[in-house]
C-alpha cells in the first residue's frame, strides 16, 4: 500500500503536521485490555452501582423504570439498524426511514398533534427549542414558564435563552400543585410569545390546561406543553386536545432504560402550519421513479447543512436509535398495552398514596389528580427518612427542598408497573417504622 | 425477496397484542372525566411475531457498516465493537436512576471521571464535560463558554470567524449563541492562511472555529501562527473535533493552540451511529475555561478515609448552567470508555495511522481517475470532485447512486461546499485492503461507464428496490405521518 501511495513509511503520511507540533510521547492512557479482561473490568465497575433489580427504587422525576419487552434489544442490536447512519441515500436506508415515519406517526397520535420530528436530544432540550420556535414564530419577547415544571428543564431553558434577549417569567403553583390561575392572568400580555406548562408537572399533578391555552391564544401567543412521563397519555387528555401549539415530551419511558440519565428521547410535535419553523429532521412519504411508495428526509431547508447560520436549530445527530426503541416498544405494547400500562401506573400510585397517608408522620402534599408520582410531606426531616430507607436497600423518593425551598421535608415518590409487591410492602413497612 | 413492507398501522388488526401483561392487582381507579382522553392514541395492534418480522424486514433494507463499506466523509464510519453493546446493557449501568445518591452510583461516577481524564489526555486539554448530547450541542456548549469567559473579561464581543469549508453546525451554533458569522476563505491550497486571519481579526471577534484537519482532510499547518493572531487580540480558538480520528497519538489540539474542543464519540470512539444517533459530544477545555463548564461536574474526593470516592459537584457559580437534564448520554459514555480501555494508547495511535494510510491508499488509486481539487497531502479523508465526469454529463449524484449498485454506500456528497460536486471519502481504519481495492475498482469502473455508457450511471441505481425517490415532491406536498382512513 505504501508503494502505491509513494511513501516509504506511515510516518511520512503525517508530514504536513509540523514536527514541533507533533506529540513526542505516548498518550498516558492505561494499557489495552483483551475483551475478556475488558468485560471483567466493566462488570466490576457496574457492581459498584445500586440498581433496580436488587434495590427497591421509587424514583421518577424525569426518568422512569418501565417494562421493555424482550424483543426490543434483539431488534435494536441488528447491525443494519445499529450501524447505519443518517439516511442520506434513501434507496439504501428505507429501514431507518420507514421506521422514523412510523415513529413520527406514533408521536402525533400520543401527543394529539399534527406533525412530529424524527427526535430531539431529550425532553429538556425539546422544551428549550420549543421556546425558541415560539419566539421566532410570534416575534414577541416574553416567555412564561410554569415553576412546577422539572427544575432541570427550566435550567436548560435558561441556558438556551440567555442570549436571545427574551424575558422569562415563572408562573407559580397553587396549593393543589396546579398552575396559579390568578397570577397567569396578570402575567400574560401582548408581548407574551408563549406559556409553557408541565403536563403532568414535576409533582406528578395532572390538570386540564385548556383554559390556559385559551388565555394565551387570545393574547396572540402559543401554548406549549412539556411532558416528562408520556405514559400518562394512555389515560389523560392529550396536549393537542387541550390546544397545545407545540407539545414536547421525554420519550425515555418507551423502551429506553434509565441508564443513569441518558441517552434519552426528545419527542417534539407541533401544528402543520408551524412545520417550517420546527427544528430537527423530518421524514416524508414520496414515490420513486416507478411510482413505488418510499420515504425520504425532507424539508431540509430548515436545517443546518442547508441554511447554516439561518437554520432553525444547529441539531444534526439526534437519537434515532432511541426513537426506534420507542417505536418497537409501542408497537409491541400496542393500543391495548399502552392503555393498560397507563391504568396500572395510575392505580398503583393512588393505592400507594392511600396506604402512605395512613402512616403517622406522612401526608399527601398536593390534592391535585396525579399520574404515577406524588408528593408526600414528612414530619421527620425527609433526608433522615431517605437515609433510613437506604440502609434497607430502598430508594424511597426524591427530597424536593433542593429545588423548592418552601417544600421543606417533602418527598416525590414514584411507582410504576416495575415495582414488585415485595418492594411495595418493604417500602410501606419501612416508612411505618421510620416516619 | 421482500419488495414492499406495510406500515405498522397497515398491519394492525383489532384485538392483537404483542405483549402479555400481568393482571392488575389492586383496585381500578377512574381518571376524572375532565382529564380523560377522549380520542385514544391509535397505536398499532400486532402480535410479537408480526412485529419482529416487520422490523427485521425493514432492517434488511438498510446499508450499514455491518453489511457494507460506508465511507461517509467526516462521519468516521468505523466498526462498532459488539463488546460495547454487551457492556452498556449490564444491569449495573442500564437500571440505574440518575437521581440515586452519589454513594449508590460510585461505578457510574468513576467511569465518567476516568473517561474525562482519557479525553483530556487525547486532546491535550485540562478539563472535560460529558454532558452534551451530540457534537452540535458540544459546539453550543463550547461557544457559550467562550461567551461567558469573554463577558467576565468585560466584553463578550460580536463575531465568530468560520472557514467556508466548515460543517453547517458551526455557523448554526454561532447564531444560536447570538454571534454573527464571518466567513473566512481558505487559501488556494485549501488551508487557512494566517495572513487572511490577520486581516479579519480584531477586538470584535470572539473566536475562530476551526476543524483540524479540515473537511478537505488537510492539516491546517498554519495553525500555530493563526492561534497567535487570535490570542494576541484576546480571542479564543474553538476546535471542532469531528476529525480527531486523524490525530490520536500524533498531535493534540491543546498543543496547537485550541482552547476548547468538542468530541463526537459516535465518530472517533465507536459508539454506534444508530441511523442518526444517539451521539455524545463531550467538550474539553484549557484550565482557564474550567469554571464555565456545565453543572454538575464529577469530582474525586480528597478524603481517603471516606467511603465515597467520587461525587457530583453542583457548586459552580461561574458555570454556563446545564445544557440538558442529568449528566450526559451515559450509555454512550460506557461504550466510548470500553473502546478506549480496549485500545489503549497504542491501539488509538494505530487506529489513526491506519485511518490515514487507508485514505491515502484510496487517494493514490483514484487520483488519476477523479479530479483532486487540492494537491496537499490528505490525512484521514480525501475529497474528489466530478469535474472530469461532468464532461460526459455524469454528476457526483449519479456516481453516488451507481456505487449503490456495486454494494457500497456512497461517500458524503456535495460537502464541503468549497468543492463543486464534492465526493468526500473517509474509509476509516477498520477496513481491509481487499475492501478498499474493491471500492476503488468500482469507482474506476463507474468512471469508465461514464465515458462509454453514461446513461448507466445517470439512471442509477438499478439494483435497489427503490430508485431515485422524488425528494422535490416530498417537500412540495409534505406527508409527514400516516393518515388513517
Amino acid at each position: 500500500m505504501l508503494s502505491t501511495i509513494g511513501v516509504s513509511s506511515i510516518e511520512e503520511l503525517f508530514s504536513t503536521i509540523p514536527t514541533d507540533l507533533r506529540l513526542k510521547t505516548p498518550l498516558q492512557i492505561p494499557s489495552p485490555l483483551s475483551e475478556l479482561e475488558l468485560r471483567n473490568h466493566l462488570r466490576e465497575i457496574s457492581r459498584k452501582n445500586a440498581h433496580g433489580e436488587d434495590w427497591a427504587i421509587f424514583l421518577g422525576a424525569g426518568s422512569y423504570s418501565h417494562y421493555i419487552p424482550s424483543a426490543v434489544s434483539q431488534l435494536l442490536t441488528r447491525g443494519e439498524f445499529l450501524t447505519a447512519y443518517t439516511p442520506y441515500q434513501p434507496e439504501v436506508s428505507q429501514g431507518t426511514l420507514q421506521s422514523i415515519f412510523e415513529y413520527q406517526t406514533l408521536v402525533c397520535e400520543i401527543l394529539g398533534m399534527e406533525v412530529a420530528n424524527a427526535s430531539h436530544y431529550d425532553g429538556s432540550t425539546s422544551m428549550a427549542e420549543a421556546a425558541l420556535m415560539a419566539l421566532s414564530i410570534t416575534k414577541k419577547n416574553k416567555i412564561l414558564v410554569a415553576r412546577n415544571i422539572h427544575p432541570e428543564y427550566r435550567e436548560v431553558l435558561h441556558t438556551y435563552l440567555k442570549n436571545e434577549g427574551a424575558v422569562t417569567q415563572e408562573i407559580p403553583f397553587d396549593e393543589t400543585g396546579a398552575l396559579d390561575r390568578k397570577i397567569i392572568d396578570s402575567l400574560i400580555d401582548s408581548d407574551t410569545a408563549c406559556v409553557i406548562a408541565g403536563y403532568p408537572n414535576f409533582f406528578g399533578v395532572i390538570e386540564d390546561l385548556t383554559d390556559v391555552a385559551n388565555k394565551i391564544h387570545t393574547a396572540g401567543g402559543l401554548f406549549i406543553t412539556a411532558t416528562t412521563e408520556p405514559l400518562s397519555l394512555g389515560l389523560c387528555k392529550s396536549p393537542g386536545e387541550m390546544g397545545a401549539d407545540i407539545a414536547v415530551a421525554e420519550g425515555q419511558s418507551f423502551g429506553n432504560p434509565m441508564s443513569f440519565g441518558g441517552p434519552y428521547l426528545g419527542m417534539f410535535a407541533t401544528r402543520e402550519k408551524y412545520v417550517r419553523s420546527m427544528p430537527g429532521r423530518l421524514v416524508g412519504e414520496t414515490v420513486d421513479q416507478s411510482g413505488k411508495r418510499g420515504y425520504v428526509l425532507t424539508l431540509a431547508t430548515r436545517e443546518q447543512h442547508i441554511r447554516r447560520e439561518r437554520a432553525s436549530s444547529n441539531i444534526c445527530t439526534n437519537v434515532a436509535l432511541c426513537a426506534l426503541a420507542a417505536t418497537i416498544t409501542l408497537a409491541l405494547w400496542g393500543k391495548d398495552g399502552f392503555e393498560k400500562l397507563s391504568q396500572m401506573n395510575f392505580d398503583r400510585a393512588i393505592d400507594l398514596k392511600t396506604r402512605l397517608g395512613k402512616i403517622k408522620g406522612l401526608r399527601a402534599r398536593f390534592s391535585g389528580t396525579h399520574f404515577n408520582e406524588f408528593v408526600v410531606e414528612t414530619a421527620r426531616p425527609a433526608d433522615q427518612i431517605l437515609l433510613a430507607l437506604q440502609k434497607e436497600n430502598i430508594l424511597g423518593g426524591l427530597a424536593l427542598s433542593r429545588w423548592y425551598p418552601e417544600l421543606k421535608n417533602t418527598l416525590l415518590i414514584t411507582i410504576t408497573e416495575m415495582n414488585t409487591s415485595e418492594q411495595i410492602e418493604k417500602l410501606v413497612s419501612s416508612l411505618e417504622r421510620c416516619s | 425477496m421482500i419488495l414492499q413492507e406495510p406500515l405498522l398501522f397497515e398491519l394492525s388488526r383489532k384485538g392483537r397484542s404483542g405483549v402479555s401483561l400481568p393482571k392488575p392487582a389492586g383496585q381500578t381507579h377512574a381518571i376524572p372525566v375532565h382529564l380523560r382522553r377522549s380520542k385514544a392514541a391509535r397505536l398499532p395492534e400486532i402480535s410479537e411475531p408480526e412485529a419482529i418480522r416487520h422490523f427485521t424486514r425493514l432492517s434488511q433494507w438498510n446499508f450499514s457498516i455491518d453489511t457494507n463499506f460506508y465511507p461517509l466523509g467526516s462521519c468516521t464510519m468505523k466498526h462498532n465493537p459488539r463488546v460495547n453493546e454487551e457492556v452498556a446493557r449490564y444491569t449495573g449501568f442500564a437500571h440505574v436512576h440518575p437521581y440515586q445518591p452519589d454513594e449508590t452510583v460510585q461505578g457510574c461516577l468513576q467511569l465518567m471521571y476516568e473517561l474525562e481524564t482519557y479525553l483530556a489526555e487525547i486532546a491535550g486539554m485540562d478539563a472535560v464535560t460529558l454532558q452534551p448530547a451530540a457534537g452540535a450541542q458540544g459546539e453550543l456548549t463550547g461557544i457559550l463558554m467562550i461567551r461567558a469567559y469573554l463577558e467576565s473579561q468585560g466584553n463578550p464581543r460580536k463575531k465568530i470567524l468560520i472557514p467556508d469549508s466548515a460543517h453547517g453546525t458551526n455557523p448554526a451554533t454561532s447564531s444560536m449563541a447570538n454571534y454573527e458569522v464571518v466567513q473566512i476563505r481558505a487559501g488556494k491550497e485549501g488551508r487557512l492562511l494566517a495572513s487572511t486571519v490577520a486581516g479579519l481579526m480584531n477586538e470584535d471577534v470572539a473566536a475562530l472555529m476551526l476543524t483540524n484537519p479540515n473537511t478537505l482532510g488537510l492539516f491546517e499547518s498554519e495553525i500555530r501562527d493563526i492561534a497567535d493572531i487570535i490570542h494576541s487580540k484576546g480571542g479564543l480558538i474553538y476546535g471542532d473535533g469531528a476529525n480527531m480520528n486523524a490525530l490520536m497519538g500524533k498531535a493534540r489540539p491543546g498543543d496547537l493552540g485550541v482552547d476548547v474542543l468538542q468530541y463526537n464519540l459516535h465518530k472517533t470512539f465507536t459508539t454506534p451511529h444508530g441511523g442518526g444517533g444517539p451521539g455524545s459530544g463531550p467538550v474539553a477545555v484549557k484550565k482557564f475555561l474550567e469554571p464555565y463548564l456545565p453543572t454538575p461536574r464529577v469530582v474525586a474526593d480528597s478524603c481517603q478515609l471516606s467511603a465515597v470516592s467520587h461525587s457530583l459537584d453542583f457548586d459552580r457559580p461561574q458555570s454556563i448552567g446545564r445544557v440538558r437534564t442529568f449528566y450526559g448520554n451515559f450509555g454512550m459514555l460506557v461504550r466510548a470508555y470500553t473502546y478506549i480501555r480496549e485500545m489503549g494508547a497504542e491501539g488509538l495511535t494505530r487506529a489513526t495511522e491506519l485511518a490515514v494510510l487507508n485514505a491515502n491508499y484510496l487517494r493514490a488509486r483514484l487520483q488519476d481517475t477523479y479530479h483532486l481539487p487540492y494537491e496537499a497531502r490528505s490525512l484521514h479523508e480525501v475529497v474528489f470532485s466530478d469535474k472530469k465526469q461532468k464532461e460526459m454529463h455524469v454528476s457526483t449524484l449519479d456516481i453516488a447512486k451507481r456505487l449503490l449498485d456495486y454494494g457500497f454506500h456512497s461517500p458524503t456528497i456535495y460537502f464541503p461546499l468549497v468543492v463543486f460536486g464534492a465526493l468526500m471519502i473517509e474509509p476509516t481504519e477498520t477496513e481491509t485492503k481487499e475492501t478498499l481495492d474493491a471500492f476503488c475498482d468500482a469507482m474506476i469502473a463507474i468512471a469508465r461507464e461514464a465515458q462509454t455508457a453514461p446513461e448507466t450511471v445517470q439512471k442509477a441505481p438499478h439494483k435497489t428496490h427503490l430508485r431515485r425517490l422524488d425528494e422535490a415532491k416530498a417537500a412540495r406536498e409534505p406527508r409527514l405521518r400516516y393518515h388513517f382512513r
